[in-house]
């Protein structure tokens, strides 16, 4: 059990760079290669759950099947925005302030 | 070649709950920045989302009134992008099952009848508001991120590719929001972004099936404009096309100065939402007494008061169908039909001069200062002969301008009609003796001429005069 | 013994006969916070003047003759991932390194309604993505019974200050073990409950649809003790189960005459620590002796749960951790001049390197094309692990197994290799897929005197049957009463 294959899955720089920047990280070259390596060890060891036949499996979300509750249409009033606006890096008056959107 | 466009539309609707759809803030429109802002929606560490029951109902409503069916079982997924105004980084929407699927829409163009199919409506939150200006120093060189919105409850109903003209767009999109209008769940306001439509056109040769390549119009906010961007659009693909040249899948913008669509961005960002089933809610149930609940108090739907208004006044489709074009004009139509009950005439005033005078926008009826009082009053004034029609439609412009009822306005104005034989006859002197050419045309036998005097003397008194008394008065004089 | 060495039920007893205050109990704890903490760093923020005003209002609210709540003066340490109103609350990384909670959490406010008194913020891994407490922002952890060592993780600030004496109880939180690990590594009771049985309220999101709140404690008894204050529904969570607690007080009965208990086969095979199986078939012997009948079971899908695991974990943290973005809250770097560079130099520099692997890979298998090879393959592959389960419990009444395969290892020995770091979770991780309840409690030390822990896992909502199966085991083993020397 705790022997496991180090399979053949291997990223490439590009596909790890596409993901990085779906998830606005920045990579130097060498950081390009070691996520390369630790992220293709992880999926090749995943690769394992093929050998599992899901076909008439339904997926589970959640570990239990209750569905979700709701909340009456009723304000309930909240006035600390400035605990929030305290913790932003930036900000003007009520506003967070970021660089400027190109829209 | 000719050409066959091919459209369809994504609206989304602010619906009108009292809080958002996750969390207890208000959705109160014109609240000082961040001031609609809670811990949830403005998507802080470990706060959690919790489903507004009201919304679901709304959506349910919005589903059954556009002939779709309800999803017993549908689910939240997040779709995951990066933007300031978005909190949390992902948008809480519904993906691979919507609660809403499969309805249609009847639109009327010209005499033709049509069934739009609905692909889907489903719910999500909105997002918050990215200023480029500082609202209040006029400063640019940054962006001030207001998140009000954020979290506002919507639902964007797809439709199918079965429009084939803006004017069939526009008919589309009128007819849905006097819908949403009508079932009470949104203001229907494009202006302030209550409703927004996204147009997804391309072309095809006529004749043939297969769909070209699209482009998408985003964030349509009126009627002229979807009018004027689909031409300009129609025609930009034409010549493309004609040219031997390829369409390129993009987002376009309207740019009414410049009356052109631009492509959003140069070089498209590649999006990848990586949508999946949203953890921290679970699938939305919704039982059949409740569907049923709801579908029992649906107030009269616009096509349902069409056919009621068509049988019950015999108005014309035509007419019956602009007065059932909202809420707040069917109902001012039926209040000034029971203080006036000649059906035709009301239907006429208010689409010939009412809607005039609110410029066919019909979220201003709530607000003008015109009542079915003062229209039922204004004609029975015509009717009582103390006014003309003509001067009715100045009494209604002046009630719209200034108000007050229609006899105070008539008294204020010195409108009222002048049935005085020895003034009109002076006036019919005048004309008489400055016209001899005509009054010897008149005389030789062209009697359609009288139209012709007629019209002076009313002119000669500012529209007040008796139109029966002058005709006599005129026909004695030239006879 | 020492008084910070106490369980909250002794400490309970001497504060009601009025024989300590809550002052003294507060002040002696602090003083031995700070006499070592240096060696063990379990601690991100400390909070004494708060500590001493809530100890000084208990004492004076005793004084009243209020009837006081359920852990009135009792020290509590806090892990690092719970929301705080008005302290720093850090999640273990430079991207929250200043947040100043604006509110607390639903299981925290529980806490500090029923008297608890916080002494600080907890040590953990980064954002709880950890086994070892190594890739917190703030430095590791050592563990109290030897320094070398992790202390195990993610909650494992929560473990080596319990462990310690530097509170009586701590809440953690157990995404794939992160409860149950380092209590075992650490010679405590980790009690991971039923999903949706601790509001997740103000509480810092990891992976949604596993993470579980719950306590850390010197016994059985102290485990009940905390449950009954946490436990419960919360309409603030949607993932909360409306469902009535029970009282946990009642479970702890020493009798486990004819309680059935499933001994899976998956989880002893080759490469156990020796001394590890060795503890675990003592423990059983000693279960058997108190009438319990133990039977080998399977579990066949045991195998896919850390691939599993990873993917729903890592995909859901991906979406989960998408706010940190540097424009509302924490960190931001302060050259980017437009919004792309600031938020990837914001993130790129706030988080760490384990957390930023866990993005990625979760970015990875939830983008396009991979969705159905990865996401939903797992969600059906969680729904037969699930199953193996059930089918047990049609004929069990808990299900026993070790912790970890190994105790307490050295720091930095898996820091290089992410794998192997995720396979120290390789008999708690499927507990948190089947969304059940599981205990760690002590069961046996090395012969290097380095504590062992069993866990006992029960079917949903079962808690009563751990704390109960708990309790007999604890009445005849006296494990649970050593303490490390420091």
């Amino acid at each position: 059990m705790f022997s496991f294959s180090r399979g053949k899955m291997k990223l490439t720089h590009e596909e790890v760079k596409k993901i990085a920047r779906l998830a606005r990280l920045q990579l130097t070259e060498a950081d390009l290669e070691k996520y390369a390596t630790q992220l293709s060890a992880v999926l090749s060891y995943i690769e394992r759950l093929n050998q599992l036949d899901t076909a008439n499996i339904e997926p589970t979300a959640h570990a239990f099947l209750v569905p979700t509750p709701f909340r009456e249409d009723k304000v309930k009033p909240y006035t600390e925005q400035e605990l929030s606006l305290q913790n932003a890096p930036d900000r003007e008056g009520p506003f967070f302030k970021v660089p400027k959107v190109i829209a | 070649m000719n050409y066959e466009p091919v459209i369809g539309l994504e609206v989304h609707a602010q619906l009108l709950t009292e809080t958002k759809i996750f969390c207890a803030c208000s959705t109160r429109f014109g609240s000082r920045p961040n001031e609609n802002t809670c811990p949830v929606c403005l998507g802080l560490p470990g706060v959690l989302p919790v489903l507004n029951k009201k919304v679901v109902e709304y959506a349910i409503r919005a589903g059954l009134a556009t002939h779709c069916a309800i999803t017993r079982k549908s689910v939240f997924a997040r779709k995951n992008y990066f933007y300031p105004d978005l909190p949390k980084g992902y948008q809480i929407s519904q993906y691979e099952l919507p609660i809403c699927q499969k309805g249609w829409i009847e639109i009327e163009v010209g005499t033709q009848k049509k069934r739009i199919g609905i692909t889907r409506i489903h719910l999500e939150e909105d997002a918050g508001k990215s200023l480029h200006e500082h609202p209040k120093t006029r400063q640019h060189g940054a962006s001030w991120v207001d998140l009000n919105r954020a979290g506002v409850a919507l639902i964007e109903t797809v439709s199918e590719p079965d429009i084939r003209s803006a004017e069939e767009t526009v008919a589309y999109l009128k007819k849905f929001r006097a819908i949403l209008v009508s079932l009470g769940i949104c203001d229907g306001n494009m202006e302030e972004g209550s409703l927004r439509c996204d147009v997804n056109i391309s072309l095809r040769p006529v004749g043939t099936e297969k769909f070209g390549t699209r482009a998408e119009l985003k964030n349509m906010n009126s009627f002229k404009h979807i009018e004027k961007a689909l031409a300009y659009e129609i025609n930009r693909q034409a010549s493309l096309l004609d040219a031997g040249k390829t369409i390129t899948q993009e987002t376009r913008l309207w740019n009414d100065d410049l009356g052109v669509t631009e492509s959003m961005r140069s070089k498209e960002e590649a999006f990848d939402y990586r949508y999946f089933p949203d953890p921290d809610l679970l699938p939305l149930v919704v039982s059949d007494t409740w569907i049923t609940e709801i579908e029992k108090s649906l107030p009269e739907l616009p096509d349902a008061m069409r056919d009621r208004l068509i049988r019950d006044y015999q108005l014309t489709p035509y007419d019956a169908a602009i007065l059932t074009g909202s809420r707040d004009l069917s109902r001012f139509f039926e209040q000034s039909v029971q203080l006036y009950p000649e059906a035709k005439k009301v239907a006429n005033w208010i689409i010939n001069e009412f809607l005039r005078l609110i410029e066919g926008d019909e979220s201003r009826i709530a607000g003008t200062k015109i009542t079915p009082q003062h229209l039922a009053k204004t004609l029975q004034l015509v009717d009582a002969g103390t006014i003309s029609g003509s001067v009715a439609k100045t009494v209604l412009q002046k009630i719209f301008e200034s108000g007050g009822g229609p006899e105070a306005v008539i008294a204020r104005e010195g409108l009222a009609q002048v049935s005085d034989t020895g003034a009109l006859e002076a006036a019919i002197a005048e004309i008489i003796a400055a016209n001899p050419d005509q009054v010897a045309k008149y005389k030789g036998g062209n009697e359609k001429l009288i139209g012709f005097f007629v019209g002076l003397v009313m002119k000669k008194t500012q529209g007040r005069g008796n139109p029966g008394l002058i005709n006599k008065l005129l026909k004695d004089k030239l006879g | 013994m020492d008084l910070h060495h106490q369980t909250i039920h002794e400490l309970r007893n001497l504060l009601d006969k009025g024989e300590i205050s809550s002052e003294e109990l507060t002040q002696k704890v602090l003083s031995h916070i700070e006499q070592t903490e240096k060696q063990l760093h379990a601690f991100i923020t400390i909070t004494p003047e708060l500590a001493l005003e809530a100890a000084k209002r208990f004492d004076q609210s005793r004084q009243a003759g209020k009837k006081p709540g359920a852990l009135a003066g009792i020290p509590l340490g806090i892990k690092d991932n719970f929301l705080t109103k008005g302290s720093r609350t850090t999640c273990g990384s430079k991207i929250l390194g200043n947040y100043i909670a604006p509110y607390s959490g639903t299981s925290t406010q529980r806490l500090l309604d029923a008297g608890g008194v916080m002494v600080g913020k907890l040590n953990m891994d980064e954002f709880a993505m950890g086994s070892s407490n190594e890739t917190s922002a703030f430095g590791e952890v050592h563990n109290p019974w030897d320094l070398e060592l992790i202390p195990g993780g993610s909650s494992g600030g929560s473990a080596a200050a319990v462990a310690a004496g530097q509170c009586s109880a701590a809440t953690g939180t157990d995404t794939g073990g992160s409860i149950r690990l380092p209590a075992a590594l650490c010679n405590l009771v980790g009690m991971k409950p039923t999903y949706g049985r601790v509001s997740r309220y103000g509480v810092i999101a990891f992976a949604s649809s596993l993470d579980q709140v719950g306590p850390l404690t010197k016994d059985v008894t102290d485990a009940a003790l905390m449950l009954q204050v946490l436990a419960g529904h919360d309409p603030l969570d949607s993932t909360s189960l409306d469902v009535p607690v029970p009282h946990y007080a009642q479970s702890l009965v020493p009798d486990v005459k004819g309680w059935k208990i499933g001994i899976p086969k998956e989880y002893f095979v080759a490469g156990m620590d020796p001394e590890v199986e060795a503890a675990m078939l003592q423990a059983i012997k000693t279960l058997e002796g108190l009438g319990a009948q133990c039977g080998e079971v399977s579990l066949p899908h045991t195998d896919y749960g850390v691939p599993v695991y990873y993917i729903l974990a890592t995909a859901e943290a991906s979406s989960n951790l998408a706010r940190y973005d540097g424009i509302r809250y924490g960190y931001r770097n302060k050259e980017a001049k437009e919004l792309i560079s600031l938020y990837e130099k914001s993130r790129t520099e706030g988080f760490g390197d384990e957390v930023k692997r866990r993005i990625m890979l979760g970015t990875y298998v939830l983008s396009a094309g991979y969705y159905d090879a990865y996401y939903l393959k797992a969600q059906k592959a969680r729904t037969l692990i699930r199953q193996d389960f059930t089918q047990v419990f049609k004929n069990y009444d808990v299900i026993l197994t070790p912790v970890s395969p190994t105790a307490a290892w050295k720091l930095k020995e898996k820091t290089g290799d992410p794998l192997k770091m995720y396979l120290s979770d390789i008999f708690t991780i499927n507990v948190n897929l089947a969304g059940l309840p599981g205990m760690s409690l002590p069961c046996g030390f090395t012969q290097g005197g380095l504590p062992i822990g069993m866990q006992l896992i029960g079917d949903s909502l079962q808690e009563e049957k751990l704390l109960r199966m708990g309790y007999a085991y604890e009445q005849a083993t006296e494990w649970h009463k050593r303490r490390p020397k420091l």
